[in-house]
């Protein structure tokens, strides 16, 4: 992958240089090919270096027989695909909603502030895997623990993204507020909330991308559905391309979504961004 | 003149064991005077600010406004500082009518009033030179541009006192002198009472009716001057002999401060 990043680099650079601000539009569209040229030069990539070196398909199969067991199984894919990307999604929608309800409590106080801080912060250190298996003690396998693993990972950083735009106001700015009569609620809807919405929507981004992570952990061990669950037992059956075309699913999953995400928070805090465009 | 309107009995504040911060403060000020606040950095011209608009109380002594002792934030006063603190994902427009959205009796009438409002706040800009920038967002403001309207933030609820904060303090010479001209302008038409913190002798000088010049940390008020020169003034004062000589004394006061 990086040895690729590099190609790409070393392809672009030397046009930047050479032509300058009359071949802008094309260096526009270079740039914007970019990232296509990119994975068509993995794909040959690893299609040459799995010929070449002859590995067998049981341990390493080819792109092409990726994508051969990508259409032969696209009903079960599909079906397993959907599974995962619902739990997900519930997963998500929940650690959007407690995160935001966390953040927005422990942000507006300094007291709660530095009294919950550590505890997230030990609570995020413990690998979310470990949960699995109490998840199915306590609510056997399936989607719930799924769901579950999900919302447990992709909560905190929403959380930490909301609380630390509460707790950075400018103090200047509170004192503006609270000259005029504002109590702790108006100084926080009016200029805490807006302010940490950039903080909010980039942490989103993330957190999409980590339930994506926290569900597929989860069917692994503890399901009978999803893409997770299709790769492990695709896996013990030696059917490696099944298990490759069920990654790239995920990773086309979760890379949708992240654009979604930053598409939406460009939408909705560019004036975060456009100033420092200028 | 009329009666004090904001008066300080024997103040002292200390935010922590280190000390006072500032130190036995005896003042009055007028309705609709126009007080500046000069002295060394650190000498507690920011702690006088909070005191004045309750927004700190004081350890010790007592701090009147309009007769009555100060409790809790003035809702009377509008605020501006060195930056100007506009809030970025509002408008000009917007960040002028925050204080409308916040103080009473406003708040509760803005959905109805918001017509009305909306022409103070473009009456206000107007007169700061700011007509035709109402929907452009703060980021599209030069420095001059947004502090001016943050001055039309701190002034469109129309507050009896307006505390100013460094206000100019970041800007270059040239702007700094224009927005000079433009406080003058509106204070000669509203006047309000002004109490305006800096560093600058010749902003002092220039635009106060009474200078206070403060000593080191802790903080006390160790000369009180009154400029005596006619009103209303017009900027190129500052640059003739009998300002110059003024703005020398003074100087020569913080440079003895400064020196002890």
């Amino acid at each position: 992958m990086l040895k690729l990043a590099k190609c790409a680099a070393l392809n672009k650079s030397p046009q930047h240089l050479m032509k300058g601000a009359l071949m802008t539009k094309n260096n526009q569209l270079i740039e914007r090919l970019a990232p296509w040229i990119a994975v068509v030069a993995l794909v040959v990539i690893w299609e040459v270096t799995v010929r070449v070196f002859d590995v067998p398909s049981f341990i390493f199969p080819s792109a092409l027989e990726t994508a051969q067991a990508l259409v032969t199984y696209s009903g079960p894919i599909a079906m397993h695909s959907w599974q995962t990307f619902w739990t997900t999604l519930i997963g998500f929608g929940l650690g959007v909603a407690v995160g935001l309800v966390l953040g927005f409590i422990i942000g507006s106080s300094r007291f709660l502030y530095n009294a919950c801080y550590p505890l997230l912060v030990g609570f995020n250190a413990i690998p979310k895997v470990a949960f699995v298996p109490i998840l199915v003690v306590w609510f056997g396998i399936g989607s719930v623990p799924a769901i579950l693993t999900a919302f447990l990972i992709c909560f905190f950083p929403i959380v930490v993204n909301v609380a630390t735009g509460l707790a950075t106001l400018e103090p200047e700015m509170e004192d503006v507020l609270r000259v005029l009569g504002a109590r702790r609620i108006d100084v926080l809807l009016k200029v805490g909330l807006p302010r940490s919405l950039p903080y909010f929507f980039a942490s989103l981004k993330v957190a999409i991308t980590l339930a994506f992570v926290g569900t597929v952990v989860s069917e692994t061990v503890a399901s009978n559905q999803g893409i997770g669950y299709l790769m492990m037992s695709a896996g013990s059956q030696m059917r490696m391309g099944l298990v490759f075309a069920g990654l790239l699913v995920i990773s086309a999953m979760a890379m949708v979504m992240y654009e979604l995400f930053a598409q939406l928070e460009k939408r909705m805090t560019g004036w975060a961004h456009r100033g420092q465009n200028r | 003149m009329s009666a004090a309107f904001v008066t300080f009995d024997d103040v002292s504040l200390a935010y922590d064991a280190a000390g006072n911060a500032i130190e036995d403060i005896n003042l009055s000020i007028h309705e609709g005077e126009f007080v500046a606040f000069v002295g060394p950095s650190g000498c507690g011209k920011s702690t006088f600010m909070k005191l004045c608009t309750g927004l700190h109380a004081p350890t010790t002594g007592a701090v009147r406004v309009d007769g009555e002792p100060v409790t809790g934030p003035l809702k009377i006063s509008g605020m501006a500082f060195q930056n100007a603190n506009l809030l970025p994902w509002r408008t000009t427009l917007d960040n002028v009518l925050l204080p409308l959205e916040i103080v009473k009796p406003y708040r509760h009438q803005f959905r109805k009033r918001r017509e009305e409002f909306v022409g103070w706040a473009r009456k206000l800009l107007k007169t700061v030179g700011l007509e035709g920038y109402e929907e452009q967002y703060p980021w599209q403001l030069s420095g001059g541009m947004q502090q001016r309207a943050s001055i039309c933030r701190a002034l469109i609820h129309q507050p009896r006192l307006l505390m100013l904060d460094e206000p100019f303090g970041a800007l270059d010479a040239f702007t700094r002198e224009e927005l000079w001209c433009v406080l003058r302008d509106l204070w000669e038409a509203q006047r309000f009472t002004v109490v305006l913190v800096t560093h600058d002798l010749r902003e002092a000088a220039f635009l106060a009716d009474t200078v206070y010049i403060m000593s080191r940390r802790p903080g006390r008020v160790i000369e009180r001057r009154e400029i005596e020169l006619p009103r209303p003034r017009a900027l190129e004062t500052t640059y003739r002999k009998p300002f110059i000589d003024l703005v020398q004394e003074l100087r020569a006061q913080i440079g003895e401060v400064r020196s002890t």
